[in-house]
């Protein structure tokens, strides 16, 4: 039913086009019941857009070639799961889902926020609606995935890279952050726009913000290890143009999480704060570009594109408006109270702002420079790791060093001599760490020695704020040491939670540098019987196998596996040979050690006549505490994220005369 | 199959037509927006708040030894006054008749 799809979407355009012009004349005019209309408006086009969605599911679903999207992105044999995950594995449908997670996302926090918008920050109707209308219209006149044909027999397939299961999970994860950083977008420029630049923007967008932040940070570490699993070099982030989109409103979103905290207690940063709002929405469209567009050469450009331009045009739209409403609202933004000493939380705050910013900055010249030099000079050069890896080290370390030093500084001002006393057991605690690495043979890299040196000092310093705020609590009466503690964390949910994203990062540290700093890697020309010794390993190849997968023709070497005198089991490596997309992948052999946390990595690159194989083997030491990180980190998001209904009453009771903040 | 679609086209459509039309058939109140006392009051709550926060944001810390006991006696005094001061300033926005009332934020 293409024609259905095609009219939802046609309908889904048009009432967001109602609810933009709708609701920006409601806005202007104080007209409220026009401005429910303009609402309601939002509302029945996410109603259009999942029917549209639907509508390709069934397409999909049902092999229905005739739709071209589906012949294009599926095959007769492509297993049913990717044959579902197909709906965003291309342009048009990928679109589409930003369309329907955008206009979910906009019902969602319209209807949580109802009096909210309706009486003091009723612009963001149409700014959420003037976003939606740019991709409806995308989606509607350049990218439909309802164009039809005479359907062929049998579809084009899926790119043999996409076919992982984290793949299936990655984009959509991406998007959720992407696009749920379109509502707090929405509601600051609203509170500009309406001249309400009090705090309730802040709170009412505050889990949006948290949540989007969360599906992004996920979503890039589901990408990593998809990279890792199926790209097949034996790294896990490689600074791709297209990894570094989702990572830089990822690195502008947690400054702002951060600056955030420092204008609900101190009434600073108003402008820079509605700044690093618009500039992560800003990034996350321009992530979006440079996936879609095909603009930047990069394992991720699948499609080439007429977007490119549509995009770009966007961007610079919301970039000017951005400006010039913060530029025309300057006056109301003034802070009321100044930073008062260079050592104080809200100062580390301030630091790290500063650090995040200019490592997503970096990274955003890292990944355009190529771009302008191709179109100014017409010359094509890249930008290659070591440039990134030169500022993820300079301002990857203070960061690292302020996220142990930020925790136990005072706000307002702290003494030297206080701060000291505070940091003495982390430091110890660090320098011990840094001296045991350092005989147990770490020193071979001084990065990874320096760098665990820090971990160790942040870890330090989380537990000890565990430790000192569990005793605080229970010298108030708080009763045990268990109620002591989760009573710390439920009346601090926010700063517990946060502490807890810490350690996630600490662990994603610990994986990093140990895969960095410490991997070892040797490769042989093997013949059956032959073997391959890399770090405690010992590779015997044994065979070749084929077999007949469910749209692949699976070729593997196959490895017995040993240490020391222990025989581990067996591993395969090998090459899928698609054949409905008549293209081949390769698929790495992995054995992870879960006691050690390492990884047995194996890519069996060449199968030669004579039954030799090409083999390159690597140990990744600590290389899966990265993945362990994505569950710390989401672990430490949902307790951030965790309603307190203490706050919830403060809240009511602040706002309770507007009744303009139903749900914060 | 093409009628189908078409007949789930139409019912969509009018739908949603209904659904947004509906508020502009309602006989709502129009609310207008809020006075220029309701945005001081706003603010004079979040400013009590912020003030409040702070005390015992500082008590917590002092009790866990991040802030000093002579960094504790520096700061403890203004920001109490600061609390006291947006308590009286909302005390006056909402009963201008009671002027002169005793604020204790030591509890």
């Amino acid at each position: 039913m293409p024609e259905l799809g095609r009219a939802a979407l046609v309908a889904a355009l048009g009432l967001i086009l109602y609810a933009l012009v709708a609701g920006a004349y409601a806005a202007w005019r104080g007209r409220r019941r026009l401005l429910d209309s303009a609402t309601n408006a939002l509302v029945a086009a996410f109603a259009a857009v999942a029917v549209a969605s639907l509508v390709l599911v069934g397409a999909l679903a049902g092999r229905d070639f005739s739709f071209e999207y589906v012949a294009r992105s599926t095959s007769r044999e492509l297993p049913m799961g990717y044959t579902l995950a197909a709906f965003w594995s291309g342009q048009a449908g990928s679109l589409l889902l930003w369309l329907l997670v955008l206009t979910g996302a906009a019902t969602a926090a319209l209807l949580c926020n109802r009096r909210l918008v309706r009486q003091v920050l009723p612009w963001t109707v149409p700014i959420l609606a003037g976003v939606a209308a740019f991709f409806a219209f995308l989606v509607v006149g350049v990218a439909s995935p309802f164009e039809t044909q005479v359907a062929p027999a049998d579809g084009a397939g899926m790119t043999p890279s996409l076919q992982n299961p984290y793949m299936m999970a990655h984009p959509p994860m991406l998007y959720l952050g992407y696009v749920g950083l379109t509502i707090p977008f929405a509601f600051a420029m609203a509170a500009l726009a309406s001249r309400r630049t009090d705090e309730r923007w802040i709170v009412a967008t505050r889990r949006w913000t948290l949540g989007a932040w969360t599906f992004l940070g996920f979503g890039i570490l589901l990408g990593a290890k998809w990279a890792y699993e199926e790209v097949g070099w034996g790294g896990w982030y490689a600074w791709d143009p297209v990894e570094n989109a989702a990572l830089m409103p990822w690195l502008v979103a947690t400054a702002f999480l951060h600056s955030v905290m420092v204008q609900e207690k101190k009434d600073m940063l108003r402008v820079w704060n509605v700044v690093l709002v618009a500039g992560a929405f800003a990034l996350s469209l321009f992530g979006t570009f440079l996936t879609r567009s095909g603009v930047v050469n990069s394992i991720h450009s699948f499609t080439e594109s007429s977007i490119g331009p549509f995009f770009l045009g966007f961007i610079a739209v919301v970039a000017a408006f951005s400006i010039a409403l913060v530029l025309s609202r300057l006056s109301l933004l003034r802070a009321r109270t100044r930073l008062e000493s260079l050592v104080s939380r809200e100062a580390a705050f301030l630091y790290n702002n500063l650090f995040l910013v200019a490592l997503a900055l970096t990274i955003l010249w890292g990944v355009v420079y190529p771009l302008v030099s191709e179109a100014v000079r017409g010359v094509a050069v890249s930008v290659g790791a070591p440039y990134y890896d030169f500022f993820a080290i300079v301002f990857g370390l203070p960061l690292v060093l302020l996220m142990g030093i930020g925790p136990v500084v005072a706000w307002r001002r702290a003494s030297l001599r206080s701060l000291s006393r505070q940091l003495v057991w982390p430091a110890a605690i660090a320098l011990a760490a840094g001296a045991l690495l350092l005989v147990g043979g770490a020193g071979s890299s001084t990065a990874g020695l320096v760098g665990y040196t820090f971990g160790a000092f942040v870890a330090a310093t989380i537990v000890l704020e565990f430790v000192r705020g569990t005793r605080a609590r229970k010298s108030l009466g708080a009763g045990g040491w268990w109620s002591a503690f989760s009573g710390l964390v439920g009346r601090n949910r926010r700063r517990y939670g946060g502490y807890v994203v810490h350690a996630a990062i600490v662990v994603l540290l610990v994986g990093a540098v140990g895969i960095g700093a410490f991997s070892t890697t040797e490769q042989a020309r093997l013949a059956p019987g032959q073997s391959l010794a890399v770090g405690d390993y010992t590779l015997v190849y044994r065979t070749t196998e084929q077999r007949r997968g469910a749209n692949a023709q699976e070729l593997r070497a196959r490895l017995d596996v040993h240490r020391g005198d222990d025989r581990l089991g067996t591993l395969r490596a090998g090459k899928n040979r698609y054949l409905a997309e008549g293209e081949t992948s390769n698929e790495v052999g992995i054995r992870t050690d879960w006691l050690r946390g390492e990884d047995l990595f194996v890519i069996a690159d060449q199968f030669n006549a004579d039954g030799s194989v090409f083999l390159k083997a690597l140990v990744n030491p600590l290389v899966n505490f990265i993945w362990l990180a994505g569950l710390v980190f989401v672990l430490g998001s949902a307790v951030a994220m965790w309603p307190d209904a203490r706050e919830q009453r403060r809240l009511a009771e602040r706002f309770a005369r507007d009744g303009a903040l139903a749900r914060a | 199959m093409e009628t189908l679609a078409l007949v789930l086209g139409a019912l969509l459509t009018v739908l949603c037509v209904l659904f947004v039309a509906r508020p502009l058939l309602r006989q709502a109140r129009e609310n207008g927006p809020d006075s220029p006392a309701e945005v001081a009051r706003v603010r004079l709550l979040e400013e009590r708040d912020r003030a409040l926060a702070a005390v015992k944001e500082l008590e917590f810390d002092h009790r866990t030894g991040k802030v000093s006991d002579e960094d504790y006696r520096a700061l403890v005094g203004p920001l109490r006054r600061q609390a006291a001061e947006a308590l009286r300033a909302l005390e006056h926005e909402e009963h201008p008749e009671r002027e002169g009332s005793v604020v204790d934020v030591h509890g």
